[in-house]
């Protein structure tokens, strides 16, 4: 077939086609030297006099100074939140609303000055902080906005009542999203917040506090204390906190369970993952691959649902793992203030620390690691999009939360031995399923311990669909109508 | 020197986003001005353009449609003052923006309150969503001029709908105004329509009309009978007001669709 | 298992090799991964690199009722010197006409490096007797069209009719000679992105040099979704024949911003081996003028006018 030796001529190629840089402008945003903290409506000073800088993991400048809550300030903070509750909680709840409706618009007007905000305090790509953890923070406050005249209809037959003063805690990975995923219910539900944004990411925090005075939220409704690891601890330790709501690690999950024992206070956990990505041989192939990727690469792999076990229907193994090889390649790591940025930077040097160490674990126990070549840049704190193949469930690499951009790749044969290695795990948060049969796809999601499925998707996240964990992954749910329960008491 | 003279408002008809005269060019005398007589042709326009409008809205998110009547709110917000002349004052005007803002609201909660999965006795999911039944004709009610024709219409729309509106005779103007901030908001064009006029020449029209999926009768008073034996030539549902405000309000506008799959490997 | 694609068992697939499974497209993914790449942000020097490039790689299209000699004339000068003002644009890869008009095409082409591709196969219906289409593609290649642009039988395969789809595609590639064949799939026919696969698939086996999206005379024509589902069946049959094909998007690709997007679709999912004209085409007509704005714009800094570009 001569047709065909002609086609198989060598290519005649233009060459390489180099994106030039295509950088967000940092000016949209401006930073003061140094902050205090948001306490009764207003900035003060902490009374511990202590500040640290805030350091941008991509390029390891500071960014500004923050203040180190201590315990008379977190204090301080509890009270201020206390008296706004009295307030607020005598509030109509349709004018609660109101101000709710407020905070999402004017998160939706300054999202771009947020979006390069959260990018340069936390390392994350902005095209992630603006196309994804912009318009659901706003969401979020628009949809429970939505809910805070309307909580008899959640629960029929019940008396919904606000709990008083939440204290929450939130992490380094989406820290505005996370801010919005916790205040936008409590507020709604009549209570009032006192949050702690994690200690190298509390820049998108502050501004928020900025955003709560031009909505005019009442003094004393929205506290914000910065502060390293002990500031939390202070926090949950307080006298007059009604609700405690933590998302971090599940170590730290744990140690606040066993500090809130007998003291009757509601807690809510969203900890760890080591979620299960399961692979049939009837997937949709290419769009599988774009699921794999996005399960684990998004956000560097600092996501606590992460697809980062990827379990693959032998059958496939090969075919699959070359496409995602190929499609990793691809994948552009750099300055995560360029629009074309995949895969910032990680989000600090102990995380950077942590990962590493699970990598060279993972290699020592017998994996076998790639990695498509990477020009990481020189300061900041980077780490190559990694894929490891041959891994055991014993492995390190499978069985630990690495919170890094490094997969695990294992394989079964049947749907039992998919959801058998799948639940192998104390971790139970999210899992995802690939095949083009939809009864599998509930059969699969039926027997998953897992709060979250996902069917021919990944990583997908909206204010009306519940999120939370089975397990070791934590308790409690965030989102949807269920998302409420969290912040009520039933009289 | 002479006092300035006032420009005056042309109070026309709201049909696919635009403001056209009656096909007709008829006018009535009503509350001092010229107000638009809308004709059968004009109520045939509106539901072309009503069906139209439909085919968008009903495809938007949930969450955009929450967004867009948020904005109806607050572009009703800035027309308080020309609001408030047409109706019996401010209060009235402030419980209709905050009616818009309750319903708005419910546009990303409904099917979590009126659908639900289904505990069948087999191995299939089963799960039940609301949609929006299509057109829905609204005959305003008279009284409250403003938030009464409010009451009736938010509930259609946030579930999806698109209304062409029978304006109350007595009052039409504050449909006029009504239907001038959703102009000015970003309800796409056709999905809601307002007909001045007679109501007797109009409402029958609407009710015996074949691409109309849905009459609200709240404002017929009196002519109720009549309209829904018109209604029942293509199985109308002739819906009325039973609560001040609901889910349930926006529920009778809404169809309900049931899902089997089966769970197996 | 994804079903193997139902040939004749007469078919000898190219080097021994097994085509592809046919297996199903995800829509909402596709749709998702084709947003992701067209949000790229293409600046400076790339992106002159790439309007350039869109240049080279276009089929200056004219395939109406109304095309007159003077009006293809009026084109192909068009196609050979794309902006008289600015001598280091490139001429455009090909112009795209109807037979009847091919030799005036010819004619007025003569000495430029712009090839003429012609449609045939009863465009754009493809509706008639197979030896009335096969007649109409000699007779394009007789009158010195380079390319033939065909179209399948989109009646024969929405009606499960794959072999006989199958057989016109190899019938044309035999009427061809040494010209080059484009099989136009018209996707916004054939319903789902799993017809447009397994319809590529059909197309690559019949003896395709390259797929084609689109008539232009069906809405939707070529899209970013549809396009990156042709490109990954390009690459599956690559991996697994080595067969290298090509493809073209055509119809409803208008400003040079989506032409870029379409170029970081291609650049992304086949690699930089596929930058090139004899890989990759635009079907398009107004699309240059867009192009040669940007263009310009990009080299002065300001905003241009339409009326600057001519209008042939």
């Amino acid at each position: 077939m001569g047709a065909v030796e002609k086609k198989r001529s060598t290519l005649a190629a233009t060459g390489a086609w180099e994106y030039a840089p295509a950088p967000e402008s940092r000016d949209i945003v401006s930073f003061e030297e140094r902050y205090g903290l948001f306490i009764g409506g207003e900035e003060v000073s902490p009374r511990s006099r202590t500040w640290f800088p805030t350091i941008s993991p991509a390029t390891e400048e500071p960014l500004a100074e923050v203040a180190q809550a201590g315990p008379k300030d977190v204090a301080l903070a509890v009270d201020a939140a206390r008296e706004g509750f009295e307030a607020w909680s005598a509030w109509k709840p349709s004018e609660r609303a109101k101000v709710l409706f407020r905070i999402a618009r004017i998160l939706q007007e300054r999202a771009r000055e947020l979006a390069v905000a959260e990018s340069l305090d936390g390392g994350k790509p902005i095209k992630e902080s603006r196309d994804v953890d912009l318009p659901l923070a706003a969401a979020h406050f628009f949809y429970y906005a939505g809910w805070a005249d309307k909580l008899e209809y959640a629960f029929p037959g019940r008396r919904p009542r606000p709990l008083g003063v939440a204290a929450q805690i939130v992490p380094w990975n989406f820290p505005l999203l996370m801010l919005a995923w916790k205040i936008a219910p409590a507020l709604a539900c009549g209570n009032t917040v006192v949050l702690k944004p994690a200690e190298t990411t509390p820049l998108t925090a502050l501004l928020f506090a900025d955003v709560c005075r031009q909505a005019q939220v009442p003094p004393g409704v929205v506290n914000i204390v910065t502060g390293d690891g002990s500031t939390g601890a202070h926090l949950v330790r307080a006298e007059g906190i009604d609700k405690v709501a933590f998302t971090g690690s599940t170590e730290v999950g744990k140690a606040i369970q066993r500090e809130l024992a007998g003291r009757d206070i509601a807690l809510t956990l969203e900890l760890g993952g080591k979620a299960a990505n399961i692979v049939f041989d009837d997937c949709a192939l290419d769009q599988a691959v774009e699921g794999i990727v996005n399960g684990i690469y998004f956000n560097q792999g600092h996501v606590c649902c992460a697809g980062s076990r990827l379990l693959v229907q032998e059958s496939i193994h090969d075919q699959l793992v070359r496409k995602l090889k190929r499609r990793m390649a691809t994948l552009r790591v750099g300055d995560p203030l360029d629009k074309n940025t995949d895969i910032g930077a990680i989000n600090s040097k102990a995380q950077l620390d942590r990962i590493t160490e699970l990598v060279e674990a993972g290699t020592e126990e017998g994996a076998e690691i790639y990695q498509p070549p990477c020009r990481l840049p020189e300061k900041g704190w980077w780490f190559a999009p990694t894929v490891f193949t041959g891994v055991a469930q014993s492995h390190r690499i499978a069985r630990e939360e690495i919170f890094g951009p490094v997969l695990s790749v294992l394989t079964f044969r049947t749907p039992d031995e998919a959801v058998e290695k799948a639940n192998n795990t104390m971790y139970g948060l999210s899992a995802g399923v690939w095949t083009e049969k939809g009864s599998r796809i509930l059969w699969m999601a039926d027997r998953l311990r897992a709060g979250v499925v996902w069917g021919n998707t990944f990583n997908r996240f909206d204010p009306a669909s519940p999120f939370g964990g089975y397990k070791e992954s934590g308790f409690g749910r965030e989102g949807g109508r269920h998302g409420l329960e969290a912040y009520l008491r039933f009289a | 020197m002479s006092a300035r003279l006032p420009v005056r408002k042309t109070y026309k008809l709201f049909i696919g986003g635009a403001f056209p005269r009656s096909e007709s060019g008829r006018t009535l005398d009503l509350e001092g001005h010229n107000v638009a007589r809308a004709s059968r042709k004009d109520v045939r326009d509106a539901v072309v353009a009503a069906r139209k409008g439909f085919a968008a809205w009903s495809s938007a998110t949930a969450y955009n449609r929450g967004q867009v009547l948020y904005r109806l709110a607050e572009t009703m917000e800035t027309r308080r003052a020309a609001l408030a002349a047409v109706c019996s004052g401010r209060r009235e005007v402030a419980r209709a923006i905050d009616r818009v803002v309750w319903y708005a609201g419910w546009a990303d909660k409904l099917s979590q309150v009126l659908g639900g999965a289904n505990p069948v006795a087999g191995p299939y999911f089963n799960f039940t969503l609301p949609e929006p039944t299509g057109v829905v004709a609204v005959v305003a009610p008279d009284e409250p001029a403003l938030d009464g024709l409010v009451a009736r219409v938010v509930p259609a729309l946030v579930g999806g709908n698109a209304v062409v509106v029978v304006a109350s005779e007595a009052h039409p103007l504050a449909a006029i105004e009504l239907a001038e901030a959703v102009a000015t908001s970003d309800v796409p064009g056709g999905v809601v329509n307002v007909l001045t006029g007679l109501r007797s020449e109009l409402a029958p029209v609407l009710a015996a009309h074949m691409d109309v999926n849905a009459i609200d009768v709240t404002g017929a008073d009196g002519d109720v009978a009549a309209l829904e034996v018109l209604a029942a030539e293509n199985v109308k549902r002739v819906v009325r007001a039973r609560e001040d405000r609901s889910p349930w309000e926006v529920g009778a506008f809404m169809e309900l669709k049931t899902v089997w799959h089966p769970i197996g490997r | 298992m994804g079903q193997a694609l139902a040939l004749p068992r007469t078919v000898e697939l190219p080097g021994g090799g097994s085509l592809p499974r046919v297996g199903s497209v995800d829509a909402v993914a596709l749709e998702a991964r084709a947003a992701e790449l067209a949000k790229r942000s293409i600046k400076r020097d790339s992106k002159i690199f790439a309007l350039e490039l869109a240049i080279r790689m276009m089929d200056l299209t004219t395939l109406e009722g109304a095309d007159t000699p003077g009006k293809v004339r009026a084109m192909c000068a068009k196609a050979m010197v794309p902006d008289p003002s600015e001598p280091s644009v490139p001429h455009v890869a090909a112009v795209c006409v109807y037979p009847s008009l091919v030799p005036t095409a010819r004619r007025a082409l003569r000495g430029s490096a712009v090839k003429v591709a012609s449609v045939a196969t009863a465009f754009p219906s493809g509706q008639a007797p197979l030896d009335v289409k096969l007649a109409d593609v000699r007779a394009a290649v007789e009158a010195g069209a380079d390319e033939i642009d065909m179209v399948i039988d989109r009646g024969a395969f929405l009606s499960g009719q794959i072999g006989r789809v199958y057989e016109e595609v190899v019938a044309v590639k035999d009427a061809c000679g040494d010209a080059h064949l484009k099989v136009i799939l018209e996707t916004g026919e054939l319903g789902s992105y799993d017809a447009v696969r397994k319809a590529s698939l059909v197309a690559i086996a019949g003896g395709a040099d390259f797929i084609k999206t689109s008539t232009g005379k069906v809405t939707p024509a070529a899209t970013l979704p549809v396009t990156l589902c042709m490109l990954e069946v390009i690459r599956d049959v690559h991996d697994e024949t080595g067969l290298v094909i090509g493809m073209k998007p055509a119809g409803g690709i208008r400003t040079a911003k989506q032409s870029v997007q379409y170029l970081c679709l291609l650049h992304e999912t086949l690699g930089p081996d596929w930058m090139t004209p004899d890989l990759f085409r635009f079907g398009a007509s107004s699309l240059l003028n867009d192009v040669l704005l940007q263009l310009r714009k990009q080299r002065t800094g300001i905003y241009r006018s339409p009326d600057e570009m001519t209008l042939d």
